[in-house]
Formats: structure tokens, C-alpha cells, sequence
């Protein structure tokens, strides 16, 4: 489709946005692009990945992500095979490495997975013959995440450099915030985050970010408006006080959105917490919110890396 | 048993200041003479030049036995002990069962003395199970040869505890050491909180839990007249606040490890398990703290703070893999490193590991004296290698110091007159 003279993912891996370059991130979104534009028009190319098998391995629940995978490897041809293991069975992950061997024993082409830790698809890629793809891990990255929300906003605003973009609520956790930040800095965007300081990280700013804890001095002009889900937990854990208070000082309604710039655009990665971090009726908002879309190039994103990494494997074989 | 005569080795003792060539004459398992005086039907070993020093003194270091065998035995720590000139070892009392109880104190030591190569001083824990509640019997585990009080891994938390425990400890003449720590700080955290521990979207842990925990114990220490010792100490603000501690004249000492002095947390990179440690690998201005701490004196001894971890400890998630790095063949060489940096004198580098540490356990160990059993560690300052996970004496083989290229390796390793190693 595209005929770049490097590889698009040199490692043969997608485990972070960290360390990839500008030149890698423009041309998988484009590809993603010219995916997005097929599947609108209902085309499907279904032998670049016949023969290949997909395994989604996932660890921690999730819907809306395993489909979105499972959608773009159908719609390039690709054997899927689904694997939940419940986070409660999983014995001190003695079964990630069993489950690696297995997985090795059956010459699985992609791995897609997820998991509750830190690090986890990048000890797998060390012990797996297939390319790993992190689809989230623990609070380090969610690099397609990440690419489909650029993506978005960059069909919404035809670049990504010199945009202003707020990533707001529970940073610390969030695996979303952390492959946005350094996907929108390496493309020249400024980014800001905004949460309490219970739920910003360790020196956050290190990470080429203004931090504020002001909702309003935050969105101040802002292009773009990214919104993370804010986990129950944490309020157990005592970051945060209580819901009521959160969304008052925090979350996203029209009132605090009038800060940012008058064609400034909603994200949330979902699901939504309507009436803790985000008020429904922005995020119902057909002129603000993206969040549909969001869910649309996920799976040209999906596509694209599925491409790029069995590109990667035609190569090696 | 003949008589060995040990020629052409450069004598250093850091407790006397000897550090001379010379030849050293043992008989009987105990040192005869450092005269170089000529020896009647004595076998003779020509030492090349090597240095020959007391045989060194571990004031730290976690065995597997007993309770987790699989992990290292002490069968198996002595021999990497051996390996790294280690003669005398103070063994954690955080096994399964913990040393809470004067049979197991003597176990543990009848268990060293059948190694014959490595005599091991146990700590008895500092409170029942080392659970952090209830006190244990000091006075029976002192009788029975404990060298002091700890609860190994874990910081005795309540302040309570801690008080009672440096009171009660003061009558038997022990100290009680402390892992600094913070425990409600410090949590489920992975490694040091900072730039590195949010780009890898690891928990972290302050560096101030070190701090608070020093500066609470100081006061108790101050209160109670007590000994505290800390162990491992890794930041600069906690060994602020025993240097001040130290020049007021309190009852407070402690130890560091080659990790501290030699890695800093760029070390755990890409998730590496082998490289999380209890306290965890800290920022670069810590680490040059902390060998700043070693040349003036601050700090007292320089253990191995041995953790045996298996393949099963560490190969998980980061956050989920176990604590620990093994460190007792790797003790000499990465110190001596800060020898060859320019950081320490050889002679202060080796009173670090021998005649202070002994010191503070109460011990005889750790000299070259006429008379003193002759325990010796033979080493080549400049002889380079490399540290080779798999490839370790003893069973652990997690080190954290993988594919580190060293100068100064052990030649050979005697106890009590005997060639245990080399």
C-alpha cells in the first residue's frame, strides 16, 4: 500500500509509543488513513493476512478493545482465536511465561495482549516467536490508543503539530495518558494535563508536559479535550474523595469547556463514567464530541499495525 | 595439620594499618606469625604479589534455609561465600520458620559450622514471626548466639515496637537493625518514584520513606539510649540524618550495598526484574550520596545484602517479580571498583568489609593478629572478569550486576588455616 524503504516497527513489536519517531507515527497513521477510508466504502482486503493466526490474549476485560482487534484482523483475513484469562486465576502470573510456551507451541503469527501489569507484553515478546502487540498494560502504554486518538484529531484538524491538547482526570493510572504524551510531543503538539495532584504522577512535567490543576486554566485555549475514565477504586483508595467532588472541580461539562477554544473537540477513550468525569451532555454533543469516531479508527489503526508487523514477519520468513 | 606459609603477598589489615609485603605463617588453623619468619617443614604458597587480607565479614545476608531450599541452601551460600572471600556471614532471621527461638538460633549455627568453610552468625528476628508485634526473647537468643536483633526484609513499623525493642535490646548489649522503611509509603511500590517509575507506569515508592524512617528511629535511639543500625541505606537525605546523628554523640550506625554504590535506577531499563531491590535502585545524586557517605566514614560497613531469588522470583512482571539480588561472590569486586574509581583507599575499602563490620557484631573476626584464627581471603586487586548470571558460585544467580566487567577477583579463600576456595 505504501511503499516506505524502512520498517514501520523495527523491533517487529508494538509494546510502547516511546521510542518510536515521528516518521514511523505519520506513516502508520496514514496507512490507518487509507483503512479508514475502506472500510467506509466497505471494501475489505482479506488475503494479507490469510493463513496468519491472531491471538487475542487478555488478561483484564475488556469489550470494546479485543472486538476492535478482532474486527480489523477479520477484515485483513487473519485465524482468530480469542483467549480471556480472568485476572482472578492467573496465579502471580506464573501463567503469562505457560501460557507464552503454549502459545510458541502453536506458531502464532500476532499476539494481542493485555494485562493488569506494567511490562508484561514486552517480557512475553522476549519469550514468543509471534509479534506482540500491547493492547494495554498496567498503567505503561496503550499505543494503538494512542494512535487512534491521533488519528481522530488529526482528520478533525488536519495536523497534530502546534496543537493544544488537555489529557485530564486520573493521569497516574492511566496507560492512555502516558502513549498520548509521547505520541502528540514526538508530533509537535503541546501537551497539558489537568487532575488533582493525588492523581498526577512523579514528575510529570519530565514528560514534556505543563501539569495545572485547574480545570479552567488548563482548557484555556486548548484544541483538543481528552477525558480518562476515572476507576472506582481509587476513590477506596483515598485519591479521591468522593465522586460528587471529583466531577465538580474535575470533570468535563459545558461550563468548564468554554475555557477551551470554541471548535475544540471531546475525547474519551471509554467507557465513560457519565456524571463523574464527563457530563453526558458533552459527551452527547455532536458538535464537541469524537468519542464515536474514536471507536471507528480503532479499528483502521488495528489494521494498520496488523499490516505493518505481518509485513515485518513475510520479511523474516 | 602442616603448616602453611603464605610468601610474596602484600599484607593488609585495616585494623592495625598493616600494609606491608610479607609473608604470613599459619599453624593450627590460627595466624603463627606475620613476621615472614622462615618456617620448618611449613608448605609453602607463593602469593605473587596478591593481597592477602582477613577473611571478609558479611553483616547481611538472606539464606534460604530454612524454608526455601530451592532458592539457596547454606550449604550452597557458603560456597558462593567462598568464592567471594567471605569467612564470617550474619544471616537474616526472616527464613520459614523465622529465628525467633534460641533452638533454631543454634540449628542455624551448628548448620555453618558443618560447612567448615563459613561461619555464620545469625540474627535472631527483633519481634515474634518478625510480624512487627510482639518483642522476642533477646536474652535466651543472645545466650543461644544471636548477634543481634532485626526483622530482616521488613521494617518494624509501629513506633511502639521499635521503642520497646531498642530498650530491651540495650540490656543485652545487641543493636537492632532496621530496614528503613516506611511501610505505609512504601506499599505495593516497585521502584524509586520519579521520571523513570511514571514512564514505566511502575508504583513507586518515595525516596523520603528511607528518611522518615531514619529520622524516626534517631529519635527513638535518642529517647531509649538504644543501638539502631540501619541497613542498606540509599539516599542522601537518610545518611544526612545519621552523619548529624553520628556528631551528637547517639548510638547509630549502618550499612550500605555494592548496588547502591555501583547502579543507579537506570538499571531496572526495560522492565528488568533482576534489578528490583528492597530499597529499590535509586536516582544518580543518591548513589554518589552514598558513596560519598563511604569516604568520610558515615557509613560503617559495606554488606552483600544477599537476597536468593530463582528463575520462577523473577521472571514475572516487574511489579509482581520478587525483591533481591544475590551479592555474595560479587561483594569484593564491586567494591573494589570504587577503589579503582578513586573514591576509597584499598585499606578503607577493606575496613569496610572486614574489621568494622566485626566491630559492630561484637566479633573477633576480621584482623590479621597473631593468634587469630586464619581466616584469609587472597585476592588480585587488577585480575579482570565478569559477572555471568548462571555461571555464579552458589544456586542463586540473580545478580543485579549481569554482564558488569570487574577488577579484582578472589584467588583463594581460607578458614581456619584451611583452603576453602581457590
Amino acid at each position: 500500500m505504501s511503499g516506505h524503504s524502512f520498517p514501520i516497527l523495527p523491533t517487529g513489536h508494538l509494546l510502547a509509543i516511546e521510542g518510536l519517531e515521528p516518521p514511523h507515527i505519520t506513516a502508520l497513521l496514514d496507512l490507518a488513513e487509507s483503512y479508514a477510508l475502506l472500510n467506509r466504502q466497505g471494501k475489505t482486503q482479506r488475503d494479507l493476512l490469510k493463513g496468519r493466526t491472531l491471538i487475542n490474549l487478555f488478561f483484564e476485560d475488556s469489550t470494546r478493545t479485543r472486538t476492535s482487534f478482532e474486527l480489523a484482523g477479520k477484515r485483513l483475513g487473519a485465524d482468530i482465536v480469542n483467549m480471556s484469562v480472568s485476572t482472578s486465576s492467573v496465579n502471580k502470573g506464573e501463567t503469562l511465561l505457560d501460557t507464552a510456551a503454549t502459545l510458541n507451541a502453536m506458531n502464532t503469527d500476532l499476539l494481542v495482549i493485555r494485562h493488569a501489569q506494567s511490562g508484561a507484553p514486552a517480557l512475553l515478546a522476549q519469550k514468543v516467536d509471534a509479534a506482540v502487540i500491547n493492547a494495554g498494560d498496567g498503567m505503561h502504554e496503550h499505543p494503538t490508543q494512542a494512535l487512534l486518538d491521533a488519528l481522530t484529531i488529526r482528520r478533525h484538524k488536519g495536523r497534530l503539530e502546534g496543537l493544544v491538547v488537555a489529557i485530564c482526570g486520573d493521569i497516574t493510572h492511566s496507560r492512555v495518558a502516558r502513549s498520548n504524551i509521547h505520541l502528540l510531543s514526538a508530533m509537535g503538539a503541546r501537551l497539558r494535563v489537568i487532575g488533582p495532584p493525588t492523581l498526577i504522577p512523579a514528575e510529570c512535567a519530565r514528560l514534556g508536559v505543563e501539569v495545572h490543576h485547574d480545570m479552567r486554566a488548563g482548557l484555556d485555549g486548548a484544541d483538543v479535550v481528552m477525558m480518562l475514565r476515572l476507576q472506582r477504586e481509587r476513590m477506596n483508595a483515598g485519591l479521591v474523595p468522593s465522586p460528587r467532588e471529583f466531577f465538580r472541580f474535575f470533570g468535563l461539562d459545558a461550563a468548564k469547556l468554554r475555557a477551551a477554544k470554541p471548535d475544540a473537540i471531546v475525547m474519551h477513550p471509554g467507557p465513560m463514567n457519565r456524571g463523574i468525569e464527563i457530563d453526558s451532555a458533552v459527551a452527547d454533543d455532536p458538535q464537541r464530541s469524537v468519542i464515536g469516531e474514536q471507536v471507528e479508527m480503532g479499528v483502521a489503526v488495528r489494521m494498520a499495525v496488523l499490516d505493518v508487523l505481518a509485513r515485518d514477519l513475510r520479511r523474516n520468513a | 595439620m602442616t603448616p602453611l606459609l603464605i610468601t610474596n603477598a602484600r599484607l593488609l589489615d585495616p585494623a592495625s594499618g598493616l600494609d606491608a609485603p610479607g609473608a604470613l605463617l599459619v599453624r593450627d588453623g590460627r595466624i603463627a606469625s606475620l613476621t615472614g619468619a622462615p618456617a620448618e617443614g611449613a608448605q609453602v604458597l607463593d602469593a605473587g604479589g596478591a593481597v592477602l587480607c582477613p577473611g571478609l565479614v558479611d553483616m547481611r545476608a538472606a539464606i534460604g534455609e530454612p524454608g526455601a531450599e530451592h532458592r539457596e541452601t547454606i550449604a550452597s551460600a557458603a560456597a558462593a561465600a567462598a568464592a567471594g572471600g567471605i569467612t564470617t556471614l550474619a544471616m537474616l532471621p526472616d527464613t520459614d520458620p523465622a529465628l525467633d527461638d534460641p533452638a533454631l538460633v543454634e540449628f542455624v549455627i551448628r548448620r555453618g559450622e558443618a560447612t567448615a568453610s563459613l561461619t555464620i552468625c545469625p540474627y535472631a528476628a527483633a519481634t515474634k514471626g518478625c510480624a512487627g508485634k510482639e518483642l522476642s526473647e533477646y536474652g535466651l537468643l543472645r545466650e543461644a548466639g544471636a548477634v543481634a536483633f532485626t526483622d530482616g526484609r521488613r521494617a518494624i513499623g509501629s513506633a511502639r515496637t521499635m521503642r520497646l525493642s531498642l530498650s530491651y535490646a540495650r540490656v543485652f548489649g545487641a543493636m537492632v537493625v532496621q530496614h528503613p522503611e516506611e511501610p505505609s509509603l512504601a506499599g505495593l511500590g516497585a521502584a524509586t518514584e520519579g521520571e523513570l517509575a511514571t514512564r514505566l507506569g511502575l508504583p513507586g515508592i518515595p525516596a523520603a520513606a528511607e528518611a522518615i524512617m531514619v529520622a524516626r528511629d534517631i529519635a527513638l535511639a535518642r529517647l531509649t539510649g538504644g543501638h539502631v543500625h540501619f541497613a542498606h541505606v540509599s539516599t542522601g537525605a537518610a545518611l544526612d540524618l545519621i552523619r548529624a546523628a553520628k556528631a551528637e554523640g547517639l548510638r547509630v550506625t549502618c550499612d550500605t550495598a555494592p548496588p547502591y554504590f555501583d547502579l543507579n535506577e537506570t538499571a531496572i531499563g526495560d522492565f528488568r526484574s533482576y534489578a528490583k531491590l528492597s530499597p529499590p535502585l535509586r536516582r544518580e545524586a543518591d548513589r554518589l550520596a552514598v558513596v560519598a557517605a563511604l569516604a568520610d566514614g558515615t557509613i560503617d560497613a559495606i554488606a552483600s545484602d544477599h537476597q536468593p531469588r530463582d528463575a520462577d522470583d523473577k521472571r514475572l512482571p516487574f511489579a509482581q517479580a520478587e525483591a533481591g539480588g544475590a551479592g555474595l561472590a560479587t561483594l569484593l569486586g564491586v567494591t573494589l571498583a570504587r577503589v579503582h574509581a578513586g573514591d576509597l583507599s584499598l585499606r578503607d575499602a577493606l575496613a569496610l568489609l572486614t574489621c568494622r563490620p566485626a566491630a559492630l557484631l561484637g566479633l573477633e573476626a576480621g584482623r590479621l593478629a597473631e593468634g587469630a584464627p586464619a581466616d584469609l581471603c587472597l585476592f588480585a586487586p587488577e585480575r579482570a572478569w565478569q559477572v555471568k548470571a548462571g555461571a555464579l558460585p552458589g544456586k542463586a544467580q540473580n545478580s543485579p550486576f549481569d554482564g558488569r566487567a570487574l577488577e579484582g577477583r578472589v584467588i583463594a579463600t581460607f578458614k581456619a588455616g584451611r583452603r576453602v576456595f581457590g
